[in-house]
């Protein structure tokens, strides 16, 4: 079911972490935590819809780290997004929810792990780390989502409009608008 | 029964939150106030929510409200639910007489026994200035909340006050 009266607040832009073309005909913009273990299970099935609607398809990702409730996802994100820094943002993304049931259980330790898998320069990240525009974009990303209707985690907007349902509603739902515009 | 609308007083109330603290309404005159009554601790829908609105107190004192959240368990459970969860917030306790507040709100479920899913945002004259009944099922999330407390003529002050250049422009 899209919901018709919760949108996106913030337009898709520059700013954003998107895969795919901006001329894909339909945008499935996601807001997810790191340490979400429902965040765990939609992350193969958005990497299937990719590779299902390949160039029809443009995917953004948003940070929406609920940090009482997962005290490492803060942490998590800020390490995508010191990753993002060196353009390995999607490498840490998808590291991170790869190794989701190995990283958690060992917090900021596992945290380090990820890190050395993509052999990320040490030092640069603790500097980059301690940039407080990382924590402003995350928490930009945050605030974005909450004016958006984001009411947990993960929440799927499809062109702008929040999503409530289950994943395969959510794929049936892109198929039919990828549909309606090809014809 | 009725969801209490904007533009109402907000009726009294005085609830345990703890078994030896209580918290009364009147005691936030002068803040704005969040009520957010929901079925029952415990339940995944209710915790998404409340670990939702736990991520947003900063944004929420900012706009100089205090969020207060009421379902009709006992204190224990409360107790519970708020450590293992780490709400930073207080959850009254609706629980005797059982949903009296809820009633009083309008958005007691009497088949259920429960408070319905509802959100009220309060002003510091104790007037309903927004309310809202969600489906029980569904996580209403905050922006209507946010939305709401940005809308009161006191926050829209406090924004003038913060933005000086824009206020000098546009004396009021």
């Amino acid at each position: 079911m899209i919901v018709e009266d919760a949108r996106l607040a913030l337009p898709v832009s520059d700013s954003d972490h998107v895969q795919g073309s901006a001329h894909a005909v339909v945008t499935l913009v996601e807001y997810g935590d790191f340490q979400c273990p429902a965040c765990g299970m939609a992350y193969p099935l958005v990497k299937q819809v990719q590779r299902h609607y390949a160039g029809n398809l443009r995917f953004v990702f948003r940070h929406f780290p609920l940090t009482q409730a997962h005290p490492y996802a803060q942490l998590a994100a800020e390490l995508a997004e010191a990753a993002a820094v060196t353009g390995r943002f999607w490498a840490m993304h998808d590291w991170l929810y790869e190794h989701q049931d190995e990283w958690v259980p060992y917090g900021a330790a596992g945290l380090e792990a990820g890190a050395r898998a993509l052999g990320l320069d040490e030092e640069a990240l603790a500097a980059t780390l301690r940039n407080t525009a990382i924590d402003a974009r995350i928490r930009r990303d945050f605030m974005g989502g909450v004016r958006s209707g984001v009411n947990g985690t993960p929440s799927f907007y499809v062109d702008g409009y929040l999503y409530q349902g289950d994943f395969d509603g959510l794929v049936h739902g892109l198929g039919r608008v990828i549909a309606r515009r090809e014809h | 029964m009725t969801i209490l609308a904007a533009g109402t007083v907000a009726p009294q109330f005085t609830l345990h939150s703890t078994l030896d603290q209580s918290v009364a309404l009147k005691e936030f005159r002068g803040r704005n106030v969040i009520l957010a009554f929901y079925p029952a601790d415990w339940s995944p829908v209710c915790s998404d929510q409340l670990a939702l609105y736990n991520e947003l107190l900063d944004e929420f004192a900012r706009l100089n409200a205090q969020l207060l959240a009421i379902s009709v368990d006992g204190v224990w459970s409360h107790a519970a639910l708020a450590r293992e969860r780490k709400y930073h917030f207080p959850l009254l306790s609706d629980f005797e007489p059982k949903g009296e507040v809820a009633r009083a709100y309008g958005v007691y479920n009497a088949q259920h026994g429960l408070a319905e899913r509802a959100l009220f945002v309060i002003d510091g004259d104790g007037v309903i200035r927004w309310s809202y009944l969600s489906p029980m099922g569904v996580n209403p999330g905050a922006a209507g909340i946010v939305n709401a407390l940005e809308a009161l003529p006191s926050n829209n002050i406090q924004k003038t006050l913060d933005a000086p250049a824009r206020s000098a422009r546009e004396p009021s």
